[in-house]
């Protein structure tokens, strides 16, 4: 079938194997599609080749925007529609705003990146995720290489690239 | 790669792979509860069921259910509120602080620690939204609406409405965080079910497929969060002591109160924490995660942030003789002596001398003397609530106003509900939420346990 779309998938047991064979396979000229991992691998994005998050701009953004609504909201209570002397103070009693101004910015921030986070990496109840490899989640490290990005090499080459990488075994894989 | 000095104890014991993290902490989601537990579960909901008849009286009756009076406003159900409250810092700290300051070893504990969290501001919001008398408008009372959809708004003057802002956003935020860090952990739930199971835990795992590219934004979200977060802990306890420092009331207006709450809170949120993870790590043989030096950091923790309280609590009597105010020396005096004596001196005794026992490492690194002493810690916290609270206020202004606070049936009541209301929901989350942060631990096993095999 034309839209079946065909992965080498090399397994790694050990993160700084697998560090290092990202390297060598990228060097040799294939293109990863994607390595999924069951945690967190430090330095993994960084070889392979991906740009920072912009997520804490994002984050940023939906904070100032939450110090600015919440300014906004108290200012328009306190002072516009209903002015009233509370306590003596005046009214607009900018160090009596803060507390709240703070806990707005806070959670407009995180409520913003999640929101962010959750779009961008297509995440959602009745998403159903491609697995390549249901160990993936568990102990092992799954490198996908999609053979239609790499038709210039033979699939028994990038096999062979694989094994020599560190990968305790190759398999194959196709989704429909 | 990560390097980690050779002198330090490993973090996991037991020489666990990483499938054998996988299984471990699995094993209590998949398997049938044992008897343990469902004795355990069964009891919290009786104690639920049992408070939900002082509920529902106060709801019925109102407040005049509770042993409030004209002089005495504010009694039991503040110093439950702010006990809840406190209680749910050390989630947070354990989660966000820890993080921030790379400390490997919270990765045992956060996941229950941030349950645990959840659970208490749920406890600690019951007590000011029950106190409203009507609930069921105290929902929107509170909000920035124009007030009775009239014209007039909510006063943002008030501290109480500070705390209204502040523990909504504690919760929501705490919520988020917890629940970013279980996507990853059900989705490994998810790849070793079938059927029912497999269904539910996808949906809850949110699609996770362990790219990298989602790690990435994953670790970058749970930074940021925690960046978040720690200011915002702060800020909460800090809140709820302005509850009683902006007011005019002698012994609740000082401006120690915002670091000496936030101590305080850590304080006994840690010994909560201690509590659970105990039971947790023998009900569930969770030994090699949990270890004792886990609960030797724990109490070290402990010891420092019990050590501040005893320091502002000597400090707040030393100021109150220095100013020279007589009705503020008064209070204190009062409290130390009067008749909630007895009150302050087990406040005392298990603030201040109790965690000093941990300097013994024998104390601190045995399991049963932690276990009383972390109770103890939050009796002593309760007592220090009651304290603050009540002593302040029964002494009124004219001595025709003086008066005692004695607590009722519905009072009792009403805090057994909440116990049963956490321990239900601790146990529900203990058996159908992987109680360890699988993927976390999985991250720092390399470099921290005794060994890892294949």
């Amino acid at each position: 079938m034309e839209r079946d779309t065909h992965f080498v998938l090399g397994v790694y047991d050990d993160e700084d194997v697998l560090l290092h064979a990202v390297e060598e396979v990228r060097s040799s000229g294939i293109k990863i599609q994607e390595v999924y991992s069951p945690y967190p691998v430090h330095g993994l994005e960084h070889v392979l080749g991906y740009k920072r998050s912009r997520l804490p701009i994002a984050a940023f953004l939906f904070g100032i925007l939450g110090t600015t609504l919440a300014l906004l909201m108290q200012y328009y209570m306190m002072l516009f529609d209903w002015p009233m002397i509370i306590g003596g103070k005046d009214y607009a009693s900018f160090p009596a705003f803060i507390p709240v101004t703070f806990e707005l910015t806070v959670l407009l921030a995180a409520f913003g990146m999640v929101g962010v986070f959750m779009i961008s990496s297509n995440l959602k109840p009745w998403a159903q995720p491609r697995i390549f490899d249901l160990r993936s989640t568990d102990d092992k490290h799954i490198m996908a290489i999609d053979i239609a990005n790499n038709s210039a090499m033979e699939i028994a080459k990038i096999e062979e690239i694989l094994k020599s990488s560190g990968a305790t075994e190759v398999n194959k894989k196709s989704f429909e | 790669m990560q390097v980690t000095s050779s002198v330090r104890d490993p973090l996991i014991t037991g020489g666990k792979t990483y499938h054998d993290v996988t299984h471990d902490v699995c094993r209590q989601v998949e398997n049938r509860p044992s008897l343990a537990w469902f004795l355990a579960f069964l009891t919290a909901a009786g104690v639920l069921a049992l408070g939900s008849i002082a509920i529902v009286a106060t709801l019925w009756e109102g407040i005049g259910m509770w042993g409030l009076n004209k002089t005495v406003g504010w009694a039991w159900d503040i110093t439950n509120f702010v006990w809840w409250v406190g209680i749910g810092h050390a989630g947070t700290l354990i989660s966000a602080v820890l993080l921030l300051f790379r400390q490997k070893w919270r990765t045992s504990i956060n996941r229950a620690a941030e349950a645990m969290t959840i659970f208490a501001v749920i406890c600690a919001a019951m007590f000011p939204v029950i106190h409203m008398g009507r609930p069921w408008l105290g929902a929107y009372w509170a909000l920035p609406l124009p007030n009775t959809f009239g014209s007039l708004w909510v006063n943002f003057n008030s501290p109480l409405l500070w705390d209204v802002f502040a523990i909504s956003t504690y919760f929501a935020v705490s919520l988020v965080f917890w629940y970013i860090g279980l996507i990853p952990d059900f989705a490994t739930i998810r790849d070793r079910a079938t059927g029912l199971r497999k269904t539910i835990y996808g949906a809850l795992s949110f699609g996770w497929d362990g790219a990298a590219h989602t790690w990435m934004r994953y670790e970058s979200v749970s930074l940021i969060l925690a960046g978040l977060a720690t200011p915002l802990v702060l800020s909460v306890h800090t809140i709820v002591s302005f509850d009683f420092a902006t007011s005019v009331i002698p012994g609740w207006h000082t401006t120690i109160f915002p670091p000496y709450f936030v101590a305080g809170a850590i304080f006994s949120g840690f010994a909560m924490v201690l509590t659970l993870m105990i039971v947790t790590r023998k009900v569930f043989k969770l030994e090699d995660y949990i270890t004792i030096s886990h609960i030797e950091m724990m109490n070290i923790v402990i010891i420092v942030t019990g050590s501040i309280v005893g320091v502002a609590y000597i400090t707040e009597f030393f100021i109150a003789w220095y100013s020279g105010v007589e009705p503020e020396f008064y209070a204190f005096y009062n409290r130390a002596t009067g008749p909630y004596f007895w009150a302050y001196w087990i406040m005392m005794t298990c603030n201040v001398i109790s965690p000093q026992l941990f300097w013994i490492k024998k104390i601190r690194t045995s399991i049963v003397a932690t276990f009383i002493l972390s109770i103890v810690v939050n009796i002593g916290m309760w007592f220090e609530r009651f304290v603050i609270i009540v002593t302040s206020l029964h002494r009124d202004y004219l001595p025709s106003s003086w008066a005692m606070f004695y607590p009722t049936w519905a009072d009792v009541g009403v805090y057994l509900f909440t116990f049963g209301l956490f321990f239900s929901l601790f146990f529900l989350f203990a058996k159908f939420f992987p109680v360890i942060n699988m993927a976390e631990v999985k991250a720092v096993l390399k470099s921290s346990s005794e060994k890892v095999s294949k």
